[in-house]
């Protein structure tokens, strides 16, 4: 009656009414994401089916054979039955030929993800992992940014994917947005490739799936799906120099005369540090401290001050700014938008 | 000539001895190599060990049942789980495990001993001594960024995390070291249970009447040999990078963080068949005397579990998927998984085949078993799903993995060890555990198991990662986090339950006797608790069940070797 | 519940079953073996890999006469066990030290051969993947040779003092195995670092 794709739709809309939710794998918005989704409903049927059949017969034995009270006759031992050639070799075929659907199955999905052609105008985004942000870095565009994602909505019949290239510059991370594709590991001296193709616009959550040390449960990713005149309207300011505002001037000479320079860029300064995220466009973004806080001037005064007071471990030190200058810088990165 | 073994002798001979001081009894145990005694060390040993990381959990569990919370600093969570992971594979399965075998395997052969009894003393105090360095972490340690001091880098301390720069401190060389002292420890046994089982079986004991118990402890220790070596290595390498200055997983030096956990995972995989063989072996033991009926298909049961023994040597990868094996690397090891899914499946096809047709006891031991058997079906099947890497993909390094492995753990292992408990602690020490608090402690613990671990499954799928020490708000995790750690509370009073059972049935439990269960193995011939020499005089068996054969004669299973070709059906005439 | 009722052995069955010897030390070797194997896959991995410093085809040497010493150690504790199990116990002490100073001379030519390669060459196991690779490899099975020429020498002083005869040939025989092992390994090691990785 209906064709599997149809099956899926409608095990979708019924485990989405129980699973409604940013990061379920069972609301895939992308080609990867809805790749795997497709597969995992096959194996969960198959599994379902063992399940059934096993357990069915487990409480079935256990009822119909289960010791009645004697008659008082003595006990009498049940027959002692050894094996049986037959039974043992069917239940031996039988699971190998599911193994073996279920190989191909899988061994398509793997290569289809893996070896899929990439398109001439595929986006290229290079992904550094940090302890405890993620590097954005678009080497077409000359785009350099921090924890929050931006890239063009694809579309089925025009793919326009974003090929992500990915390593770490300290321990291992793994990036994992549930509803755009599988996770992939960024590791130290080591580049992985992942792709992603986002055919609805919106903002995609995610985070860090691989331990790495103590905020790893705060490095959250996420992933903006944008229209393209959106996407390129947000490209074109990224390119910018940051945004010289006199009335911040006192701010940004706190930034620049202190050490933020060593572990920041603002573009068009001379902060060039490569340690820390890059702040020319800060203000421009909803959230900082890897998505784990909102934006507002509060917390990132907070967090200037010490981020341990938002961010226990994270690697950037209290600044142990007196109270003016921490104000004036405050205001300062807010206008850099 | 026939041997009886009176019982009562053994108790008038214990009302003559003057009662010991607690110095001579203590004495007694630190230098004893007898093989019981070492074996109910090993699993006094586990069961505290199993307390303290199963408080480790509560934590943890508190700490994750709301979004945002504080209850433990992220330092101290990342140490928790660290802690709990390690412990509960090295301190608490591995011991319990090894303790069982110490205890049951020679006399289970008609045997007097180990075949080393002065190494089986060794490997037990040096095991135990790398649990207490572990411990002492706590108190010695200094971790990563000077805050917190067990180690934080969590049970298989992927490179480079555990590199100097990474993890300064001493935190992660206690769990390096002492890991490797536990690992001399679990070879030491693992070869004394080979040269005992090879070396040492009574006369008629040939390989093909082994119990099967024994025979996948042979097929476990053989693993063990092969698995431990490469993480012992691996730790080497660690110790040296981290103290000579080497770069085996330095990677600015050109070093790969993927070798490590190549090594690890070469380990670790069969690792967990370590831990699961065991539980295959109580359930052969158990389920066959509980059914009233053999074992259904002995030996496709032995080539099954060495079969599991070998694949289980090629599966590692499937731990890696997310790192870029590249496609080929993938499918290879998706294979493989599968295929080990098939001789596992085999022996819960038998074990259904065993209760087929019987007459099934429900006793708590038994109890416990089915729970084993319906639970290892489900872990096995979540297994399977894993085993397909795109769905590792989504779902690797996530609570459903978390939720897979602890159903393995807990759901099967757990669960059979507990059968174990039940089945032996009448043959350790001379009383039956109460079976009325057993029913309360089985039907506690399933319901607290099933609420953590299969609502943990959820999480998972709604992708909540591990190894996290709290959650955002708005990802829609609370709820199944919040009735998952309930459970925990619900599993802890049942285990509470079981405590009370095993300390107050030694002293007022009902005297066992030497048979309580009509069982078939040797040890069954024994008085309960054996002396210490085990058998008067060694027996010789003709089949692979001889008190089976002492209690029906007309029906003995020595007609029915697999000798004699096709096996073939009896009816009974009578008792 | 029922008694149980057991045949105690019949004494003309024979019933033989293996040396736990043999057998304790067939499976601590096996645990070694797979030490071993990961030392060398991780020496093989990073053949080539090594970022800087010096190469192996730079600094490394065929240590033929040492190799050549080590297996034939082989042979002479093989003659030992075999003299001990003929009752020839001035013979057994003649080879086991054959044995002892063949290994020594083993072991004083890899202690020569790192004397060169730290100090006049520059090649520490922290210089690069090399240095790390080789010296823990290499090291692992000189630590190995060590613990059985302890075991060697203790086993001469005991010949030579007349304390071992032929009831413990089985024992002097599991050592002896250790040892074939020991040279087996070299045998890898050298095939590995001096012939495929230079």
């Amino acid at each position: 009656m209906f064709a599997s794709r149809e099956w899926c739709g409608i095990a979708a809309v019924i485990l989405s009414a129980f699973v409604a939710d940013p990061t379920s794998i069972f609301e895939p918005a992308g080609t990867p994401a809805r790749s795997i989704f497709s597969l995992s409903m096959l194996v969960l049927a198959i599994t379902a089916a063992i399940f059934l059949i096993v357990a069915g017969i487990l409480a079935y034995v256990l009822v119909r054979y289960r010791s009645r009270p004697s008659n008082g006759q003595g006990e009498q031992e049940p027959p002692q039955i050894y094996g049986s050639n037959q039974i043992e070799l069917s239940w031996t075929v039988i699971p190998i030929l599911i193994v073996v659907m279920l190989f191909l199955a899988t061994t398509r999905v793997i290569y289809t993800t893996e070896h899929a052609q990439r398109p001439a105008n595929a986006l290229d985004v290079i992904v550094v992992g940090h302890q405890f942000w993620w590097e954005y870095r678009y080497p077409q565009l000359g785009v350099v940014t921090a924890n929050e994602l931006h890239v063009p909505v694809s579309d089925k019949v025009h793919p326009l994917p974003t090929y992500l290239t990915m390593s770490s510059a300290d321990t291992d991370h793994s990036f994992w947005v549930p509803r755009l594709a599988g996770k992939m590991d960024l590791i130290p001296n080591k580049v992985n490739t992942m792709w992603i193709d986002p055919q609805m616009k919106g903002l995609y959550l995610g985070q860090c799936a691989q331990y790495c040390g103590v905020q790893h449960a705060k490095m959250l990713i996420r992933v903006y799906a944008d229209t393209p005149e959106e996407f390129a309207a947000w490209v074109e300011h990224q390119r910018q120099p940051a945004v010289e505002d006199s009335a911040t001037a006192e701010g940004r000479d706190v930034f620049m005369h202190n050490a933020c320079i060593s572990c920041h860029t603002i573009r068009g300064t001379v902060a060039t540090g490569r340690f820390g995220p890059d702040l020319t466009h800060v203000g421009s973004r909803q959230t900082i401290a890897s998505a784990s806080v909102p934006n507002t001037p509060a917390n990132l005064r907070e967090f200037i001050d010490n981020p341990a007071n938002l961010k226990p471990g994270a690697l950037m030190p209290p600044m142990h700014l007196d109270t003016h200058d921490l104000d004036a810088v405050t205001a300062y990165l807010t206008t850099l938008k | 000539m026939a041997t009886q073994i009176p019982v009562n002798e053994v108790h008038d001979q214990m009302a003559h001895v003057p009662r010991r001081l607690w110095l001579e009894v203590l004495h007694d145990w630190v230098t004893t190599v007898d093989h019981k005694k070492i074996g109910l060390m090993y699993i006094g040993y586990a069961l505290i060990f199993l307390v303290v990381a199963g408080f480790e959990a509560l934590l943890m569990r508190i700490q994750l049942a709301l979004p945002n919370n504080h209850f433990v600093s992220p330092e101290v969570f990342n140490g928790l789980f660290t802690m709990h992971g390690t412990t509960m594979v090295f301190f608490v399965g591995m011991p319990i495990l090894f303790g069982f075998g110490n205890y049951l395997i020679p006399l289970m052969i008609g045997a007097r001993d180990m075949a080393f009894p002065r190494l089986n003393a060794f490997s037990f105090w040096i095991s135990a001594f790398g649990g207490l360095l572990l411990y002492f972490s706590y108190v010695g340690g200094s971790g990563l960024y000077g805050a917190g001091s067990a180690p934080d880098v969590g049970w298989f301390a992927y490179a480079p995390l555990t590199a100097r720069v990474f993890s300064p401190g001493h935190s992660t060389d206690y769990w390096t070291l002492s890991l490797l002292l536990t690992g001399i420890g679990t070879i030491g046994t693992a070869l004394n249970i080979v040269a005992t089982i090879i070396c040492m079986r009574c006369p008629g004991m040939k390989m093909s009447r082994l119990p099967l118990l024994p025979w996948i402890y042979l097929v476990m220790s053989g693993l063990a040999f092969v698995a431990i070596g490469p993480l012992t290595a691996a730790q080497i390498m660690l110790m040296l990078d981290r103290y000579v200055g080497s770069h085996f997983f330095d990677t600015q030096a050109g070093g790969s963080a993927v070798l490590w956990m190549h090594f690890f995972w070469i380990f670790g995989h069969p690792e967990v068949y370590i831990l699961v063989l065991p539980a295959f072996a109580f359930a052969n033991e158990i389920i066959p005397v509980f059914s009233r009926k053999a074992i259904f298909g002995y030996p496709a049961m032995v080539a099954a579990s060495v079969g599991i023994g070998f694949i289980s040597l090629s599966v590692w990868a499937h731990h890696m998927f997310t790192v870029g094996l590249g496609p080929g690397g993938n499918t290879f090891f998706t294979l493989a998984t599968m295929i080990i899914s098939v001789p596992t499946g085999i022996k819960i096809f038998n074990w259904l085949a065993t209760l087929w047709g019987g007459k099934i006891q429900f006793t708590a031991s038994m109890m416990f078993a089915i729970g084993f058997l319906f639970q290892f079906l489900v872990a096995g099947l979540t297994g399977i799903m894993l085993s397909v890497a795109p769905f590792d993909w989504q779902l690797g390094n996530s609570y459903f993995v978390v939720a897979h492995f602890h159903y393995v753990l807990v759901g099967a292992i757990l669960f059979m060890i507990f059968s174990a408990f039940y089945y032996w602690y009448p043959k350790m020490t001379g009383r039956m555990l109460s079976e009325k608090l057993g029913k309360w402690h089985f039907w506690l613990f399933v319901i607290g198991f099933h609420l953590t671990f299969d609502l943990m499954h959820v999480p998972g799928l709604l992708g909540m990662p591990r190894r996290i020490y709290t959650y955002e708000a708005d990802r829609g995790w609370m709820i199944w986090n919040l009735l998952v750690s309930s459970g925990a509370i619900i599993q802890t009073v049942a285990t509470l339950i079981f405590v009370y059972n095993m300390v107050r049935s030694y002293f007022k439990g009902p005297i066992a006797g030497p048979d309580p269960w009509d069982a078939w193995t040797l040890e069954w011939s024994m008085p309960s608790p054996p002396p210490s020499y085990n058998f008067a005089e060694i027996p010789t068996v003709a089949s692979r069940r001889p008190l089976w054969d002492l209690k029906h004669p007309e029906d003995p299973d020595s007609d029915y070797e697999i000798e004699q070709g096709a096996p073939r059906e009896t009816e009974k005439e009578g008792a | 519940m029922s008694e149980a009722v057991l045949k105690s052995a019949s004494p003309n069955q024979a019933w033989t079953l293996p040396s736990r010897g043999i057998v304790g030390m067939t499976c601590l070797i096996i645990a070694e073996i797979a030490i071993f194997v990961i030392f060398v896959v991780a020496y093989i991995f990073y053949i080539g890999k090594s970022l800087t410093g010096p190469m192996p085809k730079d600094v490394l040497e065929l240590p033929i006469f040492t190799t050549i010493c080590l297996l034939s150690s082989s042979l002479t504790v093989h003659a030992a066990v075999s003299a001990l199990q003929k009752n020839k116990q001035g013979l057994c002490s003649l080879w086991l030290a054959a044995t002892v100073l063949l290994g020594g001379i083993f072991i004083a030519g890899t202690a020569h051969e790192w004397y060169d390669l730290i100090y006049k060459r520059g090649l520490t196991i922290r210089t690069n993947l090399f240095g790390t690779t080789f010296y823990s490899l290499v090291g692992l099975h000189a630590t190995h040779v060590v613990v059985g020429l302890i075991l060697l020498s203790l086993a001469l002083f005991f010949s030579i003092s007349g304390g071992m005869k032929e009831e413990h040939s089985e024992k002097l025989e599991v050592l002896s195995l250790y040892w074939h092992f020991v040279d087996g390994v070299w045998v890898i090691v050298f095939l590995v670092v001096y012939v495929l990785g230079r």
